[in-house]
């Protein structure tokens, strides 16, 4: 319980005002406002049989972390909400992911419709070979068009919202890839946020970052949640702890706990919960 | 600025622009499977036309022992058959030491000095250089030299062509041997060239071959470089010396003429000439997969 | 990387004092050996390195009797008179310019469509069979490619599809003239779309190549946004492999500018500038390959080899910006990472 507690309370300050801000003990993920419904979701590699049954609700406007030991399956589960396993023939899901009543597993709705509602962020940044300004347009003008003016206004306010606009404001023409790691990062966050998708989905989006962008890109999370459901993949249960609402621990595909994170953090309910987070394995 | 982020989402699918990028797609994409398709055609079509028109002159026995025929006549390939096995067979005897041992010289020693590199990047362009050039290039040298066209001149074009081949194989192939395999020979105590003949080349071996089987192959096929070095033969001719017939050039001179018999007999090379080479590049992919 | 630059058994030999363990029976090999097989295959490398440079050497020799003739002026004079001996390379060159061209415009958007095709169309299982039936193409000697040509292709041409290329693209105003003559089955054009399919496999194999190495993550990126799938391949793959696909194209114009066989046998072999693709023309190599057997007298034959010069100059300078672009792909420094 010791390491537990210590790593919930040796935060710095801005993290205890996202503590703050989040819903009280008492609201369970189940009492809140689903945006994503899961139901009974199995997936496999082939016959490798990767999510056994999920079943979990993502709540509208939080954060919700997914943590467990590699190769328990959070990021295909992540992968799955946004049907990015469809490029692959060999993986498959079967189940329910409801999204505003639509199940998004079976829908006879095109692909990149849902995918353009959901947006993800990956763990290595990757801006496309073009300048700042087209990595941002990119996206919007798969759905929209917009004269030069309200483009422009579109990619200030994405980089704006991802914190980067100061930084790269005076260089918008220069390529995507000029910028530091972290830079990246965040210019692939703003890139997704152009095109003012529902949910965003960030698969271990620090892990190729210095701690000091790490930083600027968790507090970025804690704006996001206004507006959007943030979903995060994260092998670092410190970030899961600073930067969720709720947190999932999977192991060998499986759900095992699913709860506020104060809760799963300070007093989960499971042994085989409570054995990770105090590091007793994984 | 938050009336950007208020305004209604643009993503349905009654959005026209999501629409038109979708029929844009849609048609791109079956161009690409055209695209695909008018390749497959060309190939079908020639190899159709090679196995029909061939495949007749094939089946005729006479094709293999009698000589080529005088102009109007019929008859077969023999000697032109007979020279081309005689001079890709000098040709790569000649050209496989020369480009194993530098291909060696590039994956074994090569790390320091400007030669392997440079030689390296020569042998690349040679590699897809005109072959018509490696012709001239002999006929320099060589045949105007000595006064007479011959096999000698006709298997040296060959071998030319065959060292760039087997240079880059044998180099691709030895670097692929794990270094490991390496330092343990070497920690035994066995001398350093006796560990490239003795370990790396057998490790490799496969692969080299693979290279000399496509290096024969792509030979088997050349024209130009015969042209002007061992020419021609109406005859069989055991004289490496004097112009000795061969295939391509048969081919070339037979087609372009107006004779059917001719024509026939220029068709019935050509596909034995394309089933030589398809087979040896069967031969070639199949062992180099096996040895996965 | 070498391991010849680790010691060498000498050192080994050398430690074998020790008399109280039984060691292994050290091969007895003469000490120069090492050193002989090295210098052994340094001199054969040295061997094909030198061998362009001969190469480039003999055919400038050879050319002296020409180039001492015309200068410079051969490369634009048109006439080709081996009685006058009157010789001007202009004809021969255009004709190896323009079926090249012909054959890039024509079998590189070809190429891309087979390249996206194989890589993000084709089911798995297909990929192989599919790649190695393009690879085929590349393995028909050119003979062959000549022979189908002259005697199965173009009467086909002539008959059916020339006649209507003429009518409707010969109207068209300016670009028309390219289109104008009658048909006869052989000729620039032909040649050219022959070269197109010779050159289609080599160009698909290199642009195959480099699409597969493109990060899945960075593809991903742009379906996760709700690209299509024409949109990723234009608007990322492309522009992150444009160096490798450079280099492939220019791979393939090498190839094109020195294939002698195909271009012979439906070029037509007329030594006449002319601004139709569909009228019979030269390519250097073509030229060479009809007359050089039959040529007299030694400006004649100077006049010939100083053409070969003038491919072997070309075909270099395009195959070396080739295989420096792909080199620099291979460094890294083309693809960003």
């Amino acid at each position: 319980m010791e390491a537990a507690s210590s790593a919930a309370t040796a935060r710095p300050s801005i993290h205890t005002a996202m503590r703050e801000s989040r819903v009280p003990e008492s609201a369970a993920p189940s009492e809140l406002k689903a945006k994503l419904r899961i139901n009974k979701l199995n997936f496999y590699y082939g016959g490798f049989h990767a999510l056994k049954n999920v079943t979990m609700d993502i709540p509208e406007r939080k954060v919700t972390a997914f943590i467990g030991p590699s190769g328990c399956g959070k990021s295909t589960l992540l992968r799955t909400f946004n049907r990015m396993y469809s490029l692959y023939p060999e993986q498959r899901a079967e189940g329910e992911i409801l999204m505003d009543g639509e199940n998004l597993v079976t829908t006879k709705q095109d692909v990149s419709l849902i995918r353009a509602k959901i947006g993800m962020v990956f763990q290595k940044p990757t801006p496309f070979p073009m300048s700042i300004y087209d990595n941002i347009a990119f996206g919007v003008r798969l759905f929209e068009d917009l004269s030069k003016r309200e483009m422009d206004e579109r990619v200030e306010w994405a980089l704006g919202r991802a914190a980067i606009w100061s930084e790269v404001k005076d260089k918008l023409q220069q390529s995507g890839q000029s910028l530091s790691g972290g830079q990246q990062q965040r210019l692939c966050i703003a890139r997704g946020i152009a095109i003012k998708p529902e949910v965003l989905l960030l698969d271990e989006p620090c892990s190729a970052l210095d701690p000091i962008s790490t930083a600027k890109v968790e507090e970025l999370i804690h704006e996001l949640k206004t507006d959007y459901t943030v979903v995060i993949v994260t092998h670092n249960m410190q970030q899961a702890a600073r930067v969720s609402d709720y947190t999932a621990y999977m192991y060998l595909g499986e759900l095992i706990e699913y709860d506020v994170t104060d809760t799963i953090f300070i007093k989960p309910k499971k042994a085989a919960t409570e054995d990770y987070i105090t590091g007793r394995f994984g | 600025m938050s009336a950007v982020a208020t305004a209604p989402s643009a993503i349905h699918s009654g959005n026209r622009i999501y629409r038109s990028r979708k029929r844009v797609n849609f048609v791109l994409l079956a161009i690409s499977g055209l695209a695909l398709a008018f390749g497959l055609f060309w190939l079908a079509w020639i190899l159709g036309t090679l196995l029909y028109e061939g495949g007749n002159a094939l089946a005729r026995a006479t094709l293999y022992y009698q000589m080529t025929p005088p102009p109007g006549g019929d008859g077969g390939l023999a000697n032109a058959i007979g020279g081309s096995l005689v001079m890709v067979a000098v040709g790569t005897l000649f050209g496989t030491p020369v480009g194993i041992l530098a291909g060696t010289y590039l994956a074994e020693y090569g790390r320091r000095g400007w030669l392997a590199g440079a030689t390296r990047f020569l042998n690349d362009v040679l590699l897809s250089a005109p072959s018509i050039v490696m012709g001239l290039f002999v006929y320099s040298v060589y045949v105007a030299k000595v006064g007479h066209f011959s096999a000698w001149a006709g298997s040296l074009s060959l071998a030319l062509l065959v060292i760039p081949v087997v240079v880059r194989t044998t180099d691709d192939m030895l670097k692929l041997v794990p270094n490991t395999l390496r330092e343990a020979t070497v920690a035994l105590g066995c001398p350093a060239w006796k560990m490239v003949v003795s370990v790396t080349y057998r490790a490799a071996r496969t692969g080299i071959l693979t290279g000399i089987l496509l290096a024969i192959a792509r030979i088997s096929g050349e024209t130009a470089p015969l042209l002007f070095t061992a020419l021609n033969n109406q005859f069989w001719s055991n004289n490496m010396n004097a112009p000795m017939a061969n295939l391509p050039v048969v081919i070339f001179q037979f087609a372009m003429s107006p004779y059917e018999d001719w024509h026939r007999l220029a068709w019935g090379g050509a596909a034995l000439i394309t089933l030589t080479v398809l087979v040896l590049n069967i031969i070639a992919r199949a062992l180099f997969r096996k040895s996965d | 990387m070498s391991t010849a630059t680790l010691n060498p058994p000498e050192s080994a030999a050398g430690s074998s004092a020790r008399t109280d363990v039984p060691g292994p029976r050290r091969l007895r090999s003469a000490p120069w050996a090492d050193k002989a097989f090295e210098w052994l295959t340094r001199g054969f490398a040295f061997l094909v390195f030198s061998l362009l440079l001969a190469i480039l050497a003999s055919l400038v020799v050879g050319s002296q009797l020409s180039i001492e003739k015309y200068g410079f002026a051969f490369i634009w004079q048109s006439d080709w008179d081996p009685v006058q001996e009157s010789f001007g390379a202009l004809v021969p060159i255009y004709g190896t310019l323009v079926t090249s061209a012909i054959a890039m415009i024509i079998g590189v958007p070809v190429s891309f469509g087979i390249a996206l095709f194989l890589t993000e169309l084709s089911p798995k299982w297909l990929k192989r069979p599919l790649g190695t039936a393009i690879e085929l193409l590349a393995a028909i000697p050119s003979i062959i490619y000549g022979m189908w040509g002259l005697f199965v292709f173009a009467p086909l041409f002539q008959t059916h599809l020339q006649p209507l290329m003429i009518s409707t693209l010969g109207s068209v105003p300016f670009f028309g003239a390219l289109f104008a003559g009658p048909p006869i089955g052989i000729g620039m054009f032909t040649a050219g779309l022959i070269l197109s399919i010779m050159v289609i496999p080599f160009v698909t194999a290199v642009m195959r190549d480099v699409f597969e190495i493109v990060p899945p993550m960075l593809k991903e990126s742009a379906y996760g946004l709700g690209a299509t799938t024409w949109e990723v391949v234009w608007r990322v793959v492309l522009p992150y492999t444009k160096v490798g696909v450079i280099g492939g194209i220019m791979l393939g114009l090498g190839r094109a500018l020195g294939e002698t066989m195909a271009v012979t046998f439906v070029i037509g072999n007329a030594h006449r500038l002319a601004t139709s693709l569909m009228a019979p023309g030269n390519s250097i190599a073509s030229a060479l390959a009809n007359e050089f057997t039959e040529a007299v007298g030694d400006l004649y034959f100077s006049a010939l080899i100083e053409l070969g010069l003038i491919l072997f100059l070309i075909t270099t300078i395009v195959l070396a910006l080739a295989k420096l672009l792909l080199l620099r792909l291979a460094r890294g420094e083309g693809t960003r990472t």
